[in-house]
């Protein structure tokens, strides 16, 4: 069972990097998939220039979000609030490394969803803006 | 090990009915195909209908006084008198076309419901409901202060007949209940509920979308009052399904949908709507789908509802045995599968559903994974999701073996 569970994912779902909420911190927001239960709740804290300096979460779910949320909580450091709007589904899926049918999508957005809703107030679906 | 794996059905025969069947979904891994409470693959006999329908007569029907039209008109018509004895229905005129089970419950809301459904009133649905047949009712509810309360499903995944005795006290007005449900298999005692409903003042809706496909059903036996199935889920085309009505209930309910062919007379004051069953049928209906759908009912026929029936209770027994052989697994629903169709909603330790179902589809194996429409039931089992795997007439027992080494894999890739 290669092409989804990659080595990759297998292991970020694994030993999660991150995997801890952050308190204080400049976001923090969580949402979850009603659809078939994963959550995610993240925390960002972001210096004067708005650049994110730490990134904690926690959730459950199936491997791909939960991947997805711990690849992506390591992706985003370093970045300033407006590099990242620009961060887009596309973004995740590269991130990843695979490729995923609309169901599935889902599970990968989520924590970039929650992020976007965080940062921005944004509630679309990343990739369903218009 | 239970060695019954003896069925009625020449499974292989069958097979070779089912053309998409035949298929593989990567090099080398045939597909499985076990998401029939999801729809359902059609024989070649259903699709050549239909497309004959389109190549040789297609016509609009009713009113045409052409050669095409006449046969168009006939195969629809003939279509609903088929369908009507294959679930035995006194008339016709008690069958109404509609686009699917969906559709069937609404129209009863919106008619039958919004004209008898007064506050104070109670309808009552159970725990185990499809939102399909849920969500109307709780539109209605709220719409007219009615109340609506739910059966309780038992821990052994049985509904609580108990307690719907006891719930059914002189302000019930409906029951709406499946015969058989969607996520746990179990199949409702609808004739009983429908007694007791009746002598309790109340009407009953039963849910057949997942019975009629998969069990000889008689509504006149039942006694139901409403009916109501999709042609998708019985190897028929998607588009069409059916709401059997009692003919004076359906003679008393407004339409509440208007236009061409559900009217008699039209002028610019006003209109009289068209005797049944086409008052419930604005518009040109799905022609080739009902069409389709009478196929479907001859092709189930020929089969034999009782092989079919039986055949799923051997593979279900056969499955139910195999999955709880796996760590990990835990079947929900009926143990006795004697009071469950062939629908077998699993959960496995340490694996979420989605995962799952895509190590299965990597397998071959086709399954479902979520709430199945019924998010309340889940809720009630304390699970956001579950996986199900779901039987028809053209699944074999090695299927079933398959889908069981396809868990075991499921397990090898996620064992840290």
């Amino acid at each position: 069972m290669d092409d989804l569970y990659r080595e990759i994912i297998l292991d970020h779902y694994q030993n999660p990097r991150n995997k801890e909420l952050l308190s204080p911190a400049d976001i923090d927001y969580e949402e979850d998939n009603p659809v078939c239960g994963d959550h995610i709740h993240l925390t960002v804290q972001l210096d004067d220039e708005d650049r994110v300096t730490a990134v904690g979460w926690d959730g459950e779910g199936c491997a791909i979000s939960q991947a997805s949320a711990s690849m992506l909580s390591e992706a985003i450091v370093g970045k300033t609030l407006e590099e990242l709007r620009s961060f887009s589904k596309d973004d995740v899926l590269e991130m990843l490394g695979i490729e995923l049918g609309p169901v599935r999508l889902k599970c990968a957005l989520l924590s970039l969803k929650v992020l976007k809703a965080g940062a921005y107030g944004l509630t679309a679906w990343p990739g369903e803006e218009e | 090990m239970n060695t019954n794996r003896r069925t009625p059905l020449d499974v292989e025969a069958v097979r070779a009915d089912f053309p998409v069947l035949h298929q593989e979904v990567r090099p080398g891994v045939p597909l499985i195909y076990l998401d029939n409470a999801a729809t359902t693959q059609k024989p070649l006999a259903v699709v050549d209908t239909m497309s004959d329908y389109y190549r040789l007569y297609n016509a609009n029907v009713h009113r045409g006084i052409h050669k095409l039209s006449e046969a168009a008109t006939d195969a629809y018509e003939a279509a609903r008198a088929r369908i009507a004895e294959f679930i035995n229905a006194a008339s016709h005129r008690e069958i109404i076309y509609t686009r699917n089970t969906s559709e069937s419950i609404n129209l009863v809301a919106m008619t039958w419901g919004r004209a008898n459904v007064g506050s104070g009133d109670v309808i009552l649905s159970t725990e185990m409901e499809h939102h399909s047949n849920l969500v109307p009712w709780q539109i209605l509810a709220e719409e007219k202060g009615a109340e609506l309360r739910y059966v309780p499903v038992r821990d052994d995944g049985l509904l609580d007949v108990a307690a719907f005795d006891a719930m059914l006290d002189g302000r019930v007005k409906l029951v709406a209940v499946t015969q058989m449900s969607n996520v746990l298999g179990t199949i409702n005692p609808v004739a009983d509920m429908a007694a007791k409903a009746h002598a309790a003042g109340a009407l009953i809706l039963v849910d057949a979308a997942q019975s009629v496909p998969h069990m000889p059903v008689d509504v006149r036996a039942i006694d139901a009052d409403f009916f109501a199935f999709s042609g998708h889920k019985m190897v028929g085309p998607t588009g069409i399904g059916i709401l059997y009505g009692k003919r004076e209930l359906l003679e008393a309910m407004p339409p509440y949908m208007y236009g061409g062919d559900m009217i008699k007379r039209v002028t610019f004051e006003g209109a009289e709507w068209n005797d049944l069953p086409w008052k419930f049928e604005a518009g040109t209906p799905s022609i080739a789908e009902a069409i389709g759908l009478g196929a479907a009912v001859d092709y189930l026929t020929e089969t034999g509802m009782e092989n079919i029936h039986a055949h799923e209770q051997a593979l279900i027994d056969y499955a139910a045995e195999r999955l709880v052989e796996v760590p990990g697994v835990r079947v929900f629903g009926p143990e006795d599968v004697t009071q469950r169709g062939g629908v077998a909603s699993f959960s496995l330790d340490g694996m979420h559903p989605h995962d799952i179902a895509q190590i299965l589809d990597h397998e071959g194996v086709a399954v479902r994974a979520g709430h199945h429409c019924a998010m309340p039931l889940h809720q009630r089992l304390s699970v956001v999701a579950t996986t199900r795997a779901s039987f028809y007439l053209y699944n074999s027992f090695s299927e079933v073996d398959r889908l069981i080494e396809a868990l075991y894999k499921a397990k090898e890739v996620f064992t840290f």
